[in-house]
């Protein structure tokens, strides 16, 4: 008897699933979190887990009422929760992140078809939403140290030195996520190491954030210094939009080539945004309109398979003939 | 129901061939103009006033009309009365004037009132194509008004510009934005497909995509003029 097994393929299989990969970001964006509490309080603990069960309820929820097998065990509405999370004040009342995180689920994402069917991602389009809906609950700046002050790049925009240890560390204000830049690049090395994310698509999101900021403010005739520069990369949402939401699979082109021009996109709108725009942020509308932007990149940059040769355009002559 | 006797065209008008939910014709205006229900009220009726007129007019002058020129000769018929339209809302209505601004002298190429004009009053006569200009009018009203009354209401709290949410309410001013007005459109039109009401994506038997060159469905006679 022979002990083959005879089977179709495939033969070998990979133990990644969702859930893993989703597992991994969360990891990832726990160094992000904890200095967010440690630096801003319980409340923006509260805002963090209230901001996950609405996600993950209005998941279940919805699946339920319309009878859909139920896929809050992949973990991805906790990842949408997190990220919607981290990217709120922790000035915010305890309604926003509720509101937000059934809006990101529901409207951006289960109504598009679920996961890795939305076009846009859910978090931003959840914040985007809130910002325009809420503008003054929404640029509440929370305090630090019993003195409510403005974002480094605020500062930065009216000409004041921030110091980089304190973007480093996180001690300043900002969103509950985004203070600081060691913890996110912790986060930013451990999805690189696990393979979740290449690092070609957060790389290209700075490096032409920063080539196009300095441009722009050339043109503009701001003095461009090496502090200015470090806010600009360091002190907003760049380096956690370009970590965790740049690089989401479901809303990002596939090819390697048309990952690092997603990338550019995002470094070119966000210098737009701030530099040449009134605004002080910018990188989670310049991450969306990318996001729109996908599938004519990707179309663009798709392979050519060995062998097939790429249809050439008819010449001069055969449209005379026409 | 007997066709083409005034209720049928009220009917027909308001409910089954509701040109906001049902037809989706004229969604610039459906769209940009329903921040408030007092808005909606006042761009729908002046819709509704010129329709009235312009289906008139062109159905008395539809023996008239050679059919190579019909489209300037309706264009013609239609901007008198938005103009009539016009000054008497600027002498009378001054608020929801200023409200409306551009949208007023739009209303010339508002699509329901060529459609109507091209499909009905160009073929029916004078006193049935009166009735279908009132219906389709009241219906465009009541359409923009529920928009606008769901905007308002979310947007600011207030319906016809009475506050009925209480204080704590935080308007979600994204809904009196242009993105409100998608949203609510759409979650209208899903509302109106899960009871199975008549829309332009739930449409049973009876197909109508507005696009007469791509349209396979014989039975009706709107695209035939153009073919010939």
């Amino acid at each position: 008897m022979s002990k083959f097994n005879v089977s179709i393929s495939p033969h070998i299989r990979s133990r990644e699933t969702t859930a893993t990969i989703m597992l991994d970001v969360i990891i990832a964006l726990l160094p992000s979190v904890i200095v967010g509490v440690a630096v801003f309080g319980a409340r923006a603990f509260a805002i963090t887990m209230l901001s996950v069960t609405s996600c993950v309820a209005s998941e279940y929820i919805y699946e339920k009422l319309l009878k859909l097998p139920v896929t809050v065990t992949d973990l991805s509405a906790v990842v949408t929760g997190l990220i919607l999370a981290v990217n709120l004040y922790s000035t915010a009342p305890w309604w926003i992140p509720v509101l937000g995180g059934a809006f990101a689920i529901i409207v951006v994402k289960m109504l598009f078809g679920g996961i890795g069917q939305n076009f846009m991602n859910p978090a931003l389009a959840a914040r985007c939403f809130l910002l325009l809906s809420f503008s003054r609950i929404m640029t509440d700046y929370p305090q630090i140290d019993g003195v409510s002050g403005p974002t480094p790049l605020v500062l930065a925009k009216q000409g004041t030195v921030v110091p980089v240890r304190d973007l480093l560390i996180g001690t300043h204000s900002g969103t509950i996520g985004e203070t600081s830049a060691i913890a996110i690049i912790i986060g930013f090395i451990y999805l690189c190491i696990r393979g979740v994310i290449k690092p070609r698509e957060p790389l290209s999101v700075i490096l032409s954030t920063g080539v196009f900021v300095t441009l722009f403010s050339v043109i503009q005739g701001i003095p461009v210094t090496l502090n200015y520069l470090a806010v600009h990369m360091l002190g907003g949402g760049m380096l956690l939009g370009a970590v965790f939401m740049a690089s989401d699979y479901a809303t990002t082109p596939v090819t390697p080539l048309g990952q690092v021009i997603f990338g550019c996109c995002v470094g070119f709108i966000t210098a737009l945004i701030r530099c040449v725009g009134g605004g002080t942020e910018g990188v989670s509308y310049a991450i969306i309109i990318s996001n729109i932007l996908t599938p004519l990149i990707e179309k663009a940059t798709m392979p050519r398979p060995f062998g097939i040769e790429r249809p050439k355009k008819p010449k001069k002559e055969a449209a005379k003939n026409d | 129901m007997k066709e083409n006797t005034p209720s049928e065209r009220l009917y027909n008008g308001i409910l089954k061939e509701n040109p906001t939910f049902v037809l989706m014709l004229g969604m610039c205006p459906t769209l940009a103009v329903t921040t408030s229900a007092i808005n909606g009220v006042g761009m729908g009726l002046s819709t509704c006033a010129v329709l009235m007129m312009s289906n008139l007019i062109i159905s008395l002058l539809r023996k008239f009309i050679p059919d190579r020129v019909r489209m300037p000769a309706y264009i013609v018929v239609v901007a008198s009365f938005v103009t009539l339209v016009e000054m008497l809302m600027q002498a009378y209505v001054r608020p929801i004037y200023t409200a409306l601004g551009l949208y007023i002298p739009l209303i010339v190429v508002n699509c329901i009132i060529l459609g109507r004009a091209e499909s009905y009053a160009s073929k029916n006569p004078p006193l049935a194509s009166f009735f279908d200009g009132l219906g389709m009018g009241l219906g465009f009203t009541l359409a923009l008004t529920i928009i606008g009354a769901v905007r308002e209401l979310l947007g600011a709290g207030e319906i016809f510009g009475l506050r009925v949410m209480p204080e704590s309410f935080e308007p979600v001013s994204i809904m009196v934005m242009a993105p409100g007005a998608f949203l609510v459109l759409a979650v209208l039109t899903a509302l109106q497909n899960r009871f199975h009401a008549p829309s332009a994506t739930n449409h049973g038997d009876r197909f109508c995509s507005g696009n007469c060159a791509g349209c396979m469905d014989k039975s009706c006679g709107i695209g035939e003029r153009s073919e010939k």
